[in-house]
């Protein structure tokens, strides 16, 4: 449209693209400097300066941490909690998403406001620790599935995607004698696909980095912890050490004796090993997520 | 799925005395439809509503040993010594402002980098700059949490590049010193969020008509005028709904930075409700004052949360559901 730019617009361009480089920087520094740490040898990186490209290439690091039993097997657990609970979730809010986008349903009201009430309000921590111990969840897989088999956000935005999908196409299928059931399966599930990647991806994400829930409740049984909770103890442990310079030092001491590997090497290759499947995932998705924001974010 | 014929829409006009009947009489032609939701509704009950039964903990001394109806009874002398907890008070503190420091950073960041990216005319660059500040909200708090401690490390990019520069003398130790903490917990919501939180507005600012940048062109407004006259009214309504709704969380500060990157040295600025509850719930096993603090804080929320859903709605503007 515009031909002429002035001057003080050039300059607007100029100080405006220099702050958006400014924020790719600042967001992707950490993620490289992780990444070049995670491939360089692990004793070298004590002298420092190590900043976006490793000095001294190794996978080292790698064949440590993936020749450990505990990640090894925390890595299958995040897996399987990852696709069994996003294919669940996804099923179940869908259905339900079904059912209470069909204005002559009977219970129609009634679901929704029950499901939409539990967004005001819930148990909160200890009550639902308690539930998961009296029904006997503690130390087992399913505790990961069974609180998150249908989330509201979930609800909401496909509801509202059933809700925006022409009226007439139900109504043939109706016509043609299609069921409910077969309406569900042949005709609403496949038209949801775009809202359904991305009740998958939230949801994918969402599994893939809990580790509250491993802490909670399976912190005894370690061979039901994930990617993220052995991070999270990593963490912790250099925390610790953080303040207090004398404990860390035992621990680095502890870690070296190990191998070839620091405390340091051992949390930038976790951290990339942890956050690698996600990295990988979103930018395929990003236009149906920022969809489902929109939906989502500020329903009318 | 054989017999069912599901095949009028439901109202035909035929009287019928017994309401009760009809109703039994719809269910029985819904009946995959109820197949489809009861089980949920079942599920939903224990998981979500079964729970909040155990607030009744909260005016109990309670003794895990004992059954329900042996549980000694004390009304509300939880809640009482809660607010004369200075522990607690300061939870509260804590609470009140991180969400606060929250709310006007990611408000003030999110709607600043809307301007700027709904400025750029190079669509590549764009997209770009929106895939990478995405980035951020999708990977953990714990993985975020590493990088703010590696970040702000003694030997970590900040202090290097503070010490280069001269501005000061020797390395601080950030998550050390409790007085910081707000302010790094402020930096590290706005860095995993501020791309995310964005897409909201820039939903908006697609919505305003181009004819009125080309008037303000005409009329001579450069890009900083029209961006402050045409864009950001054009947005305001979605800031003034959000900004409701987000007050509605105002005790809802989160839980995993704070865990993550709380330790012994800034306890007294990092521990908000969330945390109280879990060290005194789970770790010191004090179930009911533990009880009555998250009891509190969803009360407080729930409150809150209706009064902003209302008031977004008599502004007849979107609302949560």
């Amino acid at each position: 449209m515009r031909t002429n730019f002035s001057t003080s617009d050039k300059i607007f361009d100029y100080v405006n693209y220099a702050l958006l480089t400014l924020l790719m920087i600042v967001t992707l520094y950490p993620f490289l400097n992780t990444l070049a740490i995670s491939f360089n040898d692990a004793k070298d990186s004590i002298r420092g300066g190590i900043y976006l490209w490793p000095r001294e290439w190794s996978l080292d690091n790698y064949r440590y941490v993936l020749s450990e039993k505990s990640i090894y097997n925390a890595t299958v657990i995040s897996i399987l909690r990852t696709v069994i609970g996003t294919v669940v979730t996804v099923f179940c809010s869908a259905m339900v998403a079904y059912a209470i986008s069909r204005q002559d349903f009977v219970l129609r009201k009634f679901v929704t406001v029950a499901f939409i009430l539990t967004m005001y309000i819930n148990g909160g921590l200890i009550p639902n620790f308690l539930l998961i111990r009296d029904l006997n969840l503690l130390d087992s897989f399913w505790v990961y599935i069974l609180p998150g088999i249908i989330g509201v956000f979930n609800l909401i935005i496909i509801r509202s995607f059933i809700d925006g999908l022409p009226e007439s196409i139900l109504e043939s299928a109706r016509i043609d004698g299609a069921g409910d059931y077969r309406t569900f399966f042949s005709i609403v599930l496949p038209l949801c696909v775009p809202v359904l990647a991305t009740v998958a991806l939230f949801s994918g994400v969402f599994q893939w980095n809990s580790w509250f829930d491993v802490f909670l409740y399976n912190s005894s049984t370690i061979e039901l912890s994930t990617l993220q909770y052995e991070l999270q103890k990593i963490l912790q442990n250099s925390n610790a050490s953080m303040t207090q310079k004398t404990a860390g030092d035992a621990f680095a001491g502890a870690m070296q004796n190990q191998g070839q590997v620091t405390p340091t090497a051992v949390r930038a290759t976790m951290t990339i090993v942890a956050s690698v499947p996600i990295i990988m995932v979103y930018p395929f998705l990003q236009k149906y997520f920022v969809k489902g924001m929109m939906v989502g974010g500020v329903k009318g | 799925m054989e017999k069912v014929e599901v095949a009028e829409t439901v109202h035909y006009p035929k009287k019928s005395p017994n309401k009760f009947l009809q109703f039994l009489k719809q269910c029985g032609k819904q009946h995959a439809l109820l197949v489809m939701t009861i089980p949920f509704l079942i599920w939903l009950f224990i998981f979500k509503y079964l729970p909040i039964w155990g607030w009744t903990i909260a005016f109990q001394n309670y003794r895990p040993s004992k059954s329900f109806a042996e549980q000694e009874w004390v009304g509300f002398q939880h809640f009482a010594f809660l607010f004369e907890d200075e522990r607690f008070l300061r939870v509260l503190r804590n609470t009140l402002a991180m969400s606060g420091i929250n709310l006007v950073l990611g408000f003030v960041t999110a709607i600043a980098l809307a301007l700027l990216l709904n400025e750029v005319r190079v669509v590549v660059f764009k997209r770009v700059v929106q895939t990478i500040s995405y980035l951020p909200h999708f990977i953990s708090w714990v993985v975020a949490a590493g990088i703010v401690q590696q970040t702000l490390s003694p030997d970590g990019i900040i202090n290097e590049l503070l010490l280069r520069f001269g501005l000061i003398k020797e390395d601080i130790l950030f998550l050390g010193i409790g007085e910081y903490f707000w302010g790094i917990f402020g930096a590290a919501h706005v860095w995993k969020d501020v791309g995310w939180n964005t897409i909201v507005y820039l939903a908006a600012m697609t919505m305003i008509d181009p004819a009125q940048y080309e008037a303000a062109e005409i009329d001579g407004a450069g890009r900083i005028q029209r961006m402050w006259h045409i864009t950001l009214p054009g947005i305001k309504s979605v800031i003034v709904v959000l900004l409701i709704m987000n007050i509605g969380y105002l005790l809802e500060s989160g839980f995993e930075p704070q865990y993550l990157l709380g330790n012994g040295m800034n306890v007294d600025y990092s521990e908000n409700i969330d945390i109280f509850v879990l060290k005194y719930g789970i770790a010191q096993g004090n179930f009911s004052l533990s009880i009555a603090a998250g009891m509190f804080k969803t009360v407080v929320s729930f409150i809150l949360l209706f009064a902003a859903n209302n008031i977004a709605k008599r502004l007849g503007e979107a609302r949560l559901y």
